[in-house]
């Protein structure tokens, strides 16, 4: 049994956006990420909107069939596009007469899996069914998996679930709509924990809730984490909240991961642009730090997916940029023991 | 009795639902001066955007003003008609709303949208009009802004419309600009360019900024003074300094608390307000916040805590104030 729950390995997502034959149009929503996630840890995935954070985190549970690339969870292999090369555990390729070794296409039945991998969603306002009862709808992940012996047990166990996220057991026969966003996220979370999962991804799960609620949901997440054993992979656009939660941190942008590493590191020593910037932008939440700090501002807008630009992706914003970055994409590195990065100009930079 | 701008004495506002009057704003007052940069925070449903409306003769139905005074900039808006608010909004107060996504009009061109505000309050001639269009889009840092007015806004992308939004509401050179969640809806690299562009406007132009936000980290590092909103009421009102040094409310402090620090070292673990937010249809007899506050006493439960004073412009309500009073001075 290894370390590493969930491993990811050049992953693609690309989506059809119109167009015909040779003018076909894709949105590469994730272009070539690997990862991996240990067991028990929580790692935080960041960056802006339309980064490819979420579609990451849905094609890594296989709720999009992945464009390319392998999934592996638990050291079973869980898809397999066989056009990607095999990696080592170092990271470098696995290589074969002189040339990279592929896969062997596989896409393994999803249903077993689903029990260990779970998914809360974003919005509780739109990821509930109004016409279901909380009950029903932490029910109904039991009633698939046909996880409860007698309608007794069914009940007692729906009853177990929303007293375990913070809820009375009453709530049961109540409608969503009759929730608070913090109670409704709970559900949400209830109705993921039906299946006794081992790892979660968390979808930028507190993103629709207020501040003082907030930290009430992530306290929570910490304290499920540490009774059942769980596994996160926790992706949120603040950066202030997934330094509190994960031990590692990953920086999305544009479908690239940018930068990966320990989340104490991430955010005091971190070496790519683009985290630079991103953390700099941070409101700070105490006037006399906020007036000394000079933050770094982006020029412009995050260009389309669509067209991303050729070479590295944060090309057309960064302030480092040279010939070199608009027309050879950078290396995935490893800049210290666990830190990589994606850069041509690190040494500049730092 | 003018050296504010904005003066609101203890309003009272109401919306009179089929459920039941849900009291929205409970004794509110608070000043602005010019040129100064006053933020509300609070969470959804504490108010903040209703005061804000009110202010500018917004207040929706079934809302309805039941007491206190609003003034602004010698007008008093209580009396006011309709007609007489028309020639003040857009000109004198203007506001910046939450979604750029939806608070321009789709089907008109940026610059009709633009020039529109500034035909209804200047005498200008047309070609006046359109090179004071290009002008608001080059100080909000738009490039090419000729052909920026020809685009319609499902163009532009969010901080761009953002943008527009602000020459919008700068078109007339506003006294008072309200900002209401500006950069909620967009992401943090572009939350950033959009504030800077805000402060650097208020230097430049000299306005006093009404700024509506739930994030503290915006408002630590924008705002000379704080209003700190639970359930219809001011709990606490002070400088930045005060509020984030000295904060004297238990809300004020439970908020504080909860944010996770980017600069700890260690893992800590967040303390929460715990519970939810009041019902405003139903809402407590005495201190609004009594229900969370986890230092809540009897008194707390019966009624509300008198206003205390903690220099020239800090003041809160909450009753530990009292209780440290009496144990032997204030605690600091």
């Amino acid at each position: 049994m290894s370390d590493q729950l969930v491993k990811v390995e050049h992953l693609y997502q690309y989506f059809p956006a119109g167009g015909y034959g040779k003018n076909k149009k894709y949105v590469k929503a994730v272009d070539d990420v690997s990862f991996f996630i240990n067991r028990g840890e929580t790692l935080g995935l960041v960056g802006e909107s339309g980064c490819g954070k979420t579609t990451t985190g849905r094609t890594l549970l296989r709720l999009y069939e992945p464009t390319k690339g392998r999934i592996i969870y638990d050291d079973k292999l869980l898809f397999d596009s066989g056009d990607v090369p095999l990696m080592n555990g170092d990271g470098s390729e696995v290589m074969e007469n002189g040339k990279p070794k592929l896969g062997q296409k596989t896409a393994v039945n999803m249903k077993p899996y689903r029990r260990e991998m779970q998914i809360v969603f974003q919005d509780p306002y739109a990821s509930l069914d109004p016409r279901m009862t909380v009950g029903d709808i932490v029910g109904e992940a039991i009633d698939i998996h046909h996880l409860a012996a007698s309608k007794q047990d069914r009940y007692d166990k729906i009853q177990q679930l929303l007293v375990r996220v913070g809820l009375n057991s009453e709530h049961a026969n109540r409608y969503p709509h009759e929730f608070s966003g913090g109670q409704r996220q709970r559900v949400g979370i209830a109705r993921a924990l039906a299946v006794d999962p081992k790892f979660i991804v968390c979808d930028e799960p507190i993103s629709a809730l207020d501040v003082s609620i907030q930290a009430q949901v992530v306290n929570m997440f910490e304290d499920l984490q540490a009774q059942m054993g769980l596994t996160y992979l926790f992706i949120a656009h603040d950066l202030s909240v997934v330094k509190h939660i994960s031990n590692r941190i990953g920086v999305m942008y544009l479908g690239n991961m940018v930068e990966l590493a320990d989340s104490y590191e991430l955010i005091f020593h971190s070496v790519h642009p683009y985290t630079k910037s991103l953390i700099s932008a941070i409101p700070i939440a105490d006037p006399k730090k906020a007036r000394e700090n000079k933050r770094i501002v982006l020029e412009g807008d995050v260009p389309s997916p669509l067209n991303p630009p050729a070479g590295c992706r944060f090309s057309t914003r960064c302030p480092y940029a040279t010939e070199q970055c608009c027309v050879e994409t950078p290396k995935w590195q490893e800049v210290s023991k666990g830190h990589y990065a994606a850069c041509h100009n690190l040494d500049k930079v730092n | 009795m003018s050296d504010y701008l904005v003066s609101i004495e203890h309003e009272r506002l109401s919306f009179f639902t089929p459920a039941g009057e849900v009291k929205a704003l409970n004794d509110v007052s608070f000043q602005v001066k010019q040129g100064e940069v006053l933020g509300i925070v609070g969470e959804s449903g504490s108010g903040k955007s209703v005061t804000a409306y009110s202010l500018m003769g917004l207040t929706a139905y079934p809302g309805k003003l039941l007491g206190g005074s609003l003034d602004f900039n010698g007008h008093h808006i209580n009396d006011m008609t309709e007609k007489q608010m028309q020639k003040i909004r857009g000109n004198e107060i203007s506001i910046i709303f939450q979604d750029p996504m939806t608070s321009l009009n789709p089907v008109y061109t940026i610059g009709n949208q633009i020039r529109e505000v500034i035909k209804l309050h200047t005498d200008k001639s047309k070609s006046e009009v359109q090179a004071r269009a290009v002008e608001l889009l080059e100080l909000v840092g738009i490039n090419e802004p000729e052909r920026r007015l020809r685009q319609y806004p499902h163009e532009l992308s969010g901080g761009m419309r953002q943008r527009v939004m602000i020459a919008i509401a700068l078109a007339c050179e506003p006294k008072l600009l309200i900002a209401d969640e500006p950069t909620t809806a967009l992401d943090v690299t572009i939350q950033a360019q959009i504030l800077e562009l805000m402060m650097s406007l208020k230097d430049k132009m000299g306005m006093a900024i009404l700024m509506i936000t739930h994030d503290l980290g915006v408002v630590a590092s924008m705002c000379d003074r704080i209003a700190v909103m639970y359930a219809g009421n001011i709990v606490e009102y002070g400088t930045t300094d005060d509020i984030f040094y000295s904060p004297k409310h238990e809300y004020t402090k439970g908020l504080i608390r909860s944010i996770p620090r980017m600069d700890s070292k260690g893992h800590e673990r967040l303390i929460p307000i715990e519970g939810t937010p009041v019902d405003l249809l139903n809402p407590p007899k005495g201190c609004p916040f009594a229900s969370r506050c986890d230092k809540c006493m009897r008194i707390c439960l019966r009624e509300k805590a008198p206003v205390m004073y903690f220099g020239d412009v800090h003041y809160t309500s909450c009753w530990m104030n009292q209780k440290a009073e009496l144990e032997g001075g204030t605690k600091e």
